[in-house]
């Protein structure tokens, strides 16, 4: 797009054409070194946002793949967890959440659905106005349904440990990334030759966070940003260490990310949350991976303080063809789903990866289903 | 047969989960694929009339019926709603009138003979707000050229109607023959867009959302009458749209599908404010994808497209009018995006806009 103002320094440096031509030379004479095909894979819905909107696949080179893992909070969010949400607004309590959860289809419904039908359903930008909606109503329950990675975590943290009032409560739904990278590394018929980590989540966690991961896992990581010119960049790194053979860590993230990330926000995460093994949609039952509050907080927990009576009907049996799993393991595409842009679309969606903005299925319809120009 | 413009809130437009085949959901009237298969269903098989040069079946901004030998009647109808009512830029009054002149002015008619407004209104409404709707709906007739020639007001309970609503009609009066239709691309055309895109959308939607990303953000609503015609007289208009509903993105499917023709788009050649990129950013909403309400993507005969730009730059609705584009063989009825860094598909939006996560 042509600015006619000034759109300021950053976004200039990020968007210059011709350092992104620099930058795929620079892919591709690594692929030469290289010499065999290439997988790698990103974990954040803003990364594949970023890659289809400034159509990056059509100029990577042809043996060198880039797909999305479970990099959508959303998409993750277990079907049960939706169903728990809907029944407490089928109570009549309400329920607040953020705004890519709402259509998402539990086992029968999706909180739009229970909208519909009467439920006080409100759609929110942040946990803490969630928290303000319980000030303005103290009479009645305020449930925030608090999904996302450390991004949104931490905020939601943060409201707990800042004396919400007493009718709120969060059901959480938070899901924590490594864990999740951990089991897709391991998944026998995946092969991922290398990682792009989420410059968002580490900003929270600090790139630090990933050491361990790639000295187990024997896999190069890099963090990188979300400019058409951060990820290239941070693709070329990754490239290295794989020529290179060497499960490197590196951060191209570097004007917001640091080695030990936000302190005072992990600090306040880690106060109000601990780990718990649990589903990931269509993936697998990931060791770690669920944040829960912890009893420290027990309070503000929607599931201790509530008796949630899910009683879900039967699930849409189009599910039964939905490949999300598939494609959040980094093993598929949304367009080899039969479902894709015909029975399942954004208005109609069958699985959650056509509901979130972040959504590998709603970010390929979005910017044109072939990424192959 | 043109789209209404619904610019209601996502919030209330957004319980729309398709519920079934035997009642209407605001899906079906979000400017996709389920509004189109309504209007077939229920319209076109019932009124489509073949003796029109541009009839209903066509689609298109407005009908065009031959009156006799050297004269047609062009005719388009519209109804407007939008929360709110007053706005950055505009308001629902400016909105009515601009939206049917430029119904009737994207069929090639830019000097509309008359114009009938019909007001329906929530009883308890001020009528200080119908006056000021009213008052700036003869402010925009008069811009225009137009006049409000018959009308109709109803007044309805306060639980069946949000507020206001306007249906404006227009007619218009043009050569037989002489018309422009919104399936008349053919390969080597140029496409122009006479303004900057997605003021209206993002605008609305930032102030919807209580978002104050500072001045710089209005509506771009006005009517295009004037620019249309300084264009035509420039040179050949092979076919013409104005991006409202489902914005740039939409319009220019439609008519790289009606034509049979494919479009690629230079990215960095069409105009956005930087209001309105930074907004859409924030809001993770796309500028293509949102209404425009002042401006015209227009097929060039590809000699007549430098005159064309000079015209329409030449007028200061037009400033910044550019060459966007071109119409091609390839990848028929789709619309082709060149970043500035890769290529993709620019495809319409579906369903209403709602602003992300993170
Ligand atoms: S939560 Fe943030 S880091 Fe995670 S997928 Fe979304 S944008 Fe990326
Ligand atoms: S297209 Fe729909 S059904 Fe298919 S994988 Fe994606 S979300 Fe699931």
């Amino acid at each position: 797009m042509a600015s006619t103002a000034d759109d300021g320094d950053g976004e200039l440096q990020f968007r210059d054409p011709e350092k992104a031509e620099q930058l795929t030379e620079e892919l591709e004479s690594l692929m030469d070194d290289i010499g065999e095909p290439v997988n790698v894979m990103h974990v954040c819905g803003s990364h594949e946002q970023a890659i289809a909107k400034f159509g990056l696949r059509s100029i990577l080179p042809d043996d060198l793949t880039v797909r999305m893992g479970p990099g959508c909070p959303v998409c993750v969010t277990n079907m049960p967890e939706v169903d728990e949400a809907v029944a407490l607004a089928e109570e009549g309590k309400i329920v607040a959440t953020y705004g890519d959860m709402f259509r998402v289809p539990g086992t029968e419904k999706s909180l739009a659905d229970a909208k519909d039908e009467g439920a006080d359903v409100r759609v929110v930008y942040s946990a803490s106005e969630a928290a303000e909606i319980a000030a303005e109503e103290p009479d009645r329950e305020v449930i925030f349904f608090a999904t996302g990675f450390e991004t949104t975590a931490a905020p939601t943290a943060a409201v707990l440990t800042a004396d919400p009032p007493e009718n709120f409560s969060v059901l959480s739904a938070h899901k924590y990334v490594p864990p999740a990278m951990e089991i897709v590394a391991e998944m026998p018929d995946t092969d991922v030759d290398g990682f792009l980590a989420a410059g968002h989540a580490a900003v929270i966690t600090g790139y630090g966070l990933f050491e361990d991961f790639v000295s187990e896992y024997d896999t190069p990581a890099v963090v990188g940003g979300f400019e058409p010119i951060d990820i290239l960049f941070a693709l070329a790194r990754l490239l290295e260490f794989i020529r290179d053979d060497e499960a490197g860590l590196a951060n191209a993230y570097q004007r917001c990310v640091t080695e030990d990330g936000n302190v005072p926000a992990k600090e306040a995460m880690w106060e109000v949350f601990d780990t718990t093994s649990g589903e990931w949609r269509g993936i697998a039952e990931i060791p770690d991976a669920n944040l829960v509050i912890s009893d420290d907080y027990a309070h503000y927990d929607a599931r201790e303080r509530f008796d949630i009576d899910v009683d879900a009907g039967a699930s849409d049996p189009l599910t039964e063809d939905c490949i999300c799993g598939d494609i959040m393991a980094g093993k598929a595409d949304p367009d080899e789903c039969e479902l894709f842009g015909e029975e399942c679309t954004p208005q109609d969606p069958v699985g959650a990866c056509m509901v979130s903005s972040e959504g590998t299925c709603k970010i390929w319809l979005e910017y044109g289903g072939q990424p192959d120009l | 047969m043109s789209n209404s413009d619904d610019d209601r809130t996502a919030d209330e437009s957004s319980g729309d989960g398709y519920t079934g085949d035997d009642v209407i959901t605001h899906a079906h009237g979000a400017g996709g694929g389920q509004m189109t298969d309504l209007i077939e269903d229920m319209a076109v098989s019932r009124f489509a009339d073949s003796e029109a040069d541009v009839g209903l079946a066509a689609l298109d901004d407005g009908s065009v019926q031959p009156i006799d030998d050297d004269h047609s009647v062009v005719v388009t109808t519209d109804s407007h709603v939008v929360t709110p009512l007053f706005f950055r830029g505009g308001d629902i009054g400016r909105l009515a009138i601009s939206g049917t002149v430029n119904d009737l002015a994207m069929m090639g008619a830019t000097d509309p003979l008359a114009l009938t407004s019909s007001l329906i209104i929530e009883a308890g409404t001020p009528q200080s707000t119908v006056e000021r709707v009213t008052e700036s709906m003869r402010e925009t007739c008069a811009e225009a050229g137009a006049t409000v020639t018959t009308g109709d007001t109803k007044v309805m309970g306060s639980d069946e109607i949000d507020t206001l609503a306007i249906n404006t009609t227009g007619v218009a009066v043009v050569p037989t023959g002489g018309h422009v239709p919104d399936a008349g691309l053919s390969v080597g055309d140029k496409l122009i867009v006479s303004g900057t895109i997605g003021d209206h959308g993002i605008s609305l939607l930032s102030e919807r959302e209580g978002f104050d990303f500072g001045g710089g953000l209005a509506s771009d609503v006005q009517p295009v009458n004037d620019l249309v015609r300084a264009a035509m007289d420039a040179g050949e208009v092979t076919a013409m749209k104005d991006p409202t509903r489902g914005g740039l993105a939409t319009v220019l499917n439609e008519m790289a599908d009606k034509a049979g023709v494919g479009i690629d788009l230079d990215e960095p050649a069409i105009p956005v404010s930087g209001p309105v990129s930074s907004a859409g950013e924030v809001l993770g909403i796309e500028p293509f994808d949102v209404a425009c309400e002042g401006v015209v993507a227009m097929g060039v005969a590809s000699d007549d497209a430098e005159a064309v730009l000079e015209a329409l730059r030449d007028n200061p609705k037009g400033e910044d009018a550019a060459i966007v584009g071109e119409v091609v063989e390839e990848h028929t009825g789709q619309v082709v995006l060149d970043t500035g860094f890769g290529r993709r598909y620019l495809t319409p939006p579906e369903g209403e806009q709602l602003p992300r996560i993170c």
